[in-house]
């Protein structure tokens, strides 16, 4: 008995003493994290108003000069077409400022400060998403706000609606990834709004988010037609509008919203580990 | 018995692309000091620290901090450290309390414990009346001061200060040199990086020259200007006329370098002897009838102390054209 003691003495006193600092847990730091976000987009008017008035510029710009050019066919009218799709193409520009964020995270020390602390290191990239799905849910939500006063109008019930918010906030948080990933490959915060321009204009133009893709050239057409934010827009549109064939859509309500995920799933797992690993790395 | 140095690194190398930013580096920190760590830009001070931090993983040799090895437990090494960077990372939408209660919860402690802590760290910096204003107003150096307050929120160890005075005002430095002093005085171990002899000199007992990511020279500040060999005889004459008199008589009695600074409108000169040289050259400038303000023998600065290990003066540059290790990190 007296041996057994001794010998575990002897293994404390060999062992180095560390006292220390706990550490915070996965979700106290994650929470921590994404309340810096948070507070730093809401003590921030530059962007606070910057992203409502580009998106209501934007939501103005295509409902009044584009849209009496533009007749998405099926009886429906181009102010019911295009909100979902702007909603869905949201996800991209109110995403940006979570690329440049992060960007400027790395260059001024903010991420060393913090990978030096000790608390998992995934947290901190995991708070930070919550907080910007957040801060785009806002964004998304203001953009409804204006696209009933400009016209919008549902045709849906209450479960539908409630799943097109479940498809809208899936897809911004897993296309936040995308941008947390850039951010931090990204030497600067210009140098990350340069990626995101490149990717997001692509993206979010050819695409059926703001007309029909049959309207695009016919080279383009394979493209919008297989890429995730067209595959996202027919999901809010079918959900939205009474079902995928009142707006013509071509496959069922089902298969839009079924696609939708599984874009969500994919882009979540590449860019979650692209992001966490990268984040985590001792260089 | 003595405890473990607080650091002890062998033989750390670490390449980014064709630079090799530590080129077998040994270094041992004992524990109830300050150690500086000089050298000129480019040097591996930084990517020094990165590896104590444990930020980055070295290719060769080892580091233990309080006997922990860096690279094999990283995690049981951040309990202990705490780390304040070459940029103010503090948030400047958030108040000054709101940044240190983030950084404290982030160390472990709870709700109540970190505002406790805050409030104290505040309050040694001198920085209480400030804490509920948001830090974008504040100044570059209580920033920094705020800074060097969030790596002491958890109560580390070791505290890892790189450059912690760069950019900073007079004012701001000595602010900041009494809050580390403090630091010191309350048992915590501080490695501090910066290019400043004078910040070295003032702050650490043990200073550790590097250049091209080794070691070239380290010992207590005196044990340093022991090894420049001489001490420096300074002269000011009461006449400004008189300067190019008394360079002329102190080469004519043997003192190598001869030099005045028409700024201070003192010559000063390195010499062998001591006390015995400095009464001859009182007596040479007596017999010329020169007068005299002020005449002393001193130490050698670190800066000549520099100058004599290496060959070269160490001059703060432009921070502006330091190679850090992540541009360097590209390829």
């Amino acid at each position: 008995m007296t041996a057994v003691t001794k010998s575990a003495t002897d293994v404390a006193a060999e062992s180095p003493v560390v006292d220390g600092a706990t550490g915070a847990h996965f979700i106290t730091a994650s929470l921590q994290s994404a309340k810096r976000t948070v507070l730093q987009f809401f003590r921030t008017p530059q962007l606070l108003m910057l992203g409502t008035i580009q998106g209501a510029l934007f939501l103005f710009m295509f409902r009044y000069i584009f849209g009496g050019a533009i007749n998405p066919g099926g009886g429906i009218e181009y102010v019911d077409f295009l909100v979902p799709g702007f909603l869905a193409t949201g996800i991209l520009w109110l995403g940006m400022p979570a690329a440049t964020g992060v960007a400027e995270d790395a260059a001024t020390g903010v991420h060393d400060r913090l990978r030096s602390l000790p608390i998992p290191r995934a947290s901190v990239m995991f708070g930070r998403s919550l907080a910007d799905t957040a801060l785009t849910g806002w964004g998304l939500f203001v953009t409804t706000v204006l696209a009933f006063i400009v016209g919008f109008r549902l045709n849906a019930n209450f479960a539908e609606v409630a799943l097109a918010l479940v498809v809208l906030l899936a897809a911004a948080y897993s296309f936040m990834w995308v941008f947390i990933s850039i951010g931090l490959t990204s030497k600067s915060a210009q140098a990350a709004t340069g990626t995101c321009t490149l990717l997001i204009v692509p993206l979010a133009f050819i695409s059926a988010a703001y007309v029909p893709a049959d309207t695009l050239p016919g080279w383009m057409q394979p493209v919008a037609n297989n890429q995730p934010f067209t595959i996202f827009s027919n999901a809010l549109r079918s959900l939205l509008l009474g079902g995928a064939d009142a707006v013509g859509l071509g496959h069922s309500t089902a298969y839009w919203v079924g696609l939708s995920f599984v874009w969500c799933a994919g882009i979540l797992l590449v860019f979650g580990t692209i992001a966490v690993s990268r984040f985590a790395r001792r260089r | 018995m003595t405890p473990s140095p607080i650091i002890e690194a062998h033989g750390l190398t670490k390449r980014f692309g064709k630079v090799r930013a530590l080129d077998g580096l040994d270094l041992v920190a004992q524990t109830g000091q300050v150690t500086a760590l000089l050298g000129p830009n480019g040097a591996g001070k930084t990517t020094f620290v990165s590896a104590v931090a444990t930020l980055l993983r070295p290719d060769g040799g080892e580091i233990h901090v309080a006997g922990v090895d860096v690279c094999a437990q990283p995690k049981r090494v951040r309990q202990i450290i705490g780390l304040a960077g070459q940029f103010a990372s503090v948030e400047p939408a958030m108040t000054g309390t709101e940044n240190l209660r983030l950084v404290a919860r982030l160390f472990g402690l709870g709700r109540r414990e970190a505002r406790t802590a805050a409030a104290e760290v505040l309050e040694r910096l001198g920085l209480a009346d400030a804490g509920d204003r948001l830090v974008r107003n504040y100044s570059g150096g209580m920033r920094r001061r705020l800074d060097l307050g969030a790596s002491l929120v958890g109560r580390p160890r070791l505290l890892l200060l790189d450059e912690p005075t760069t950019g900073l005002d007079p004012r701001g430095r000595i602010d900041l040199w009494d809050a580390i002093r403090g630091l010191v005085a309350d048992g915590t171990d501080v490695l501090l990086t910066t290019q400043y002899l004078e910040e070295a000199d003032q702050l650490a007992r043990h200073v550790v020259i590097i250049d091209h990511g080794r070691v070239i020279a380290a010992g207590t500040p005196d044990e340093l200007k022991d090894r420049a060999g001489t001490n420096v005889i300074e002269v000011r004459p009461r006449s400004g006329g008189d300067l190019p008199a008394v360079e002329e008589a102190l080469s004519r009695i043997g003192c190598e370098a001869a030099h005045t600074d028409m700024d201070t409108q003192r010559v000063s000169a390195r010499v062998e002897g001591g006390a015995d040289q400095l009464r001859d050259i009182v007596r040479t400038l007596d017999e010329r009838n020169i007068e005299v303000d002020d005449v002393g023998l001193r130490r050698p600065t670190l800066d000549e102390v520099f100058l004599a290990v290496t060959g070269r003066p160490l001059e703060p540059t432009d921070p502006d054209s330091d190679p850090q290790p992540e541009s360097a990190d590209a390829a």
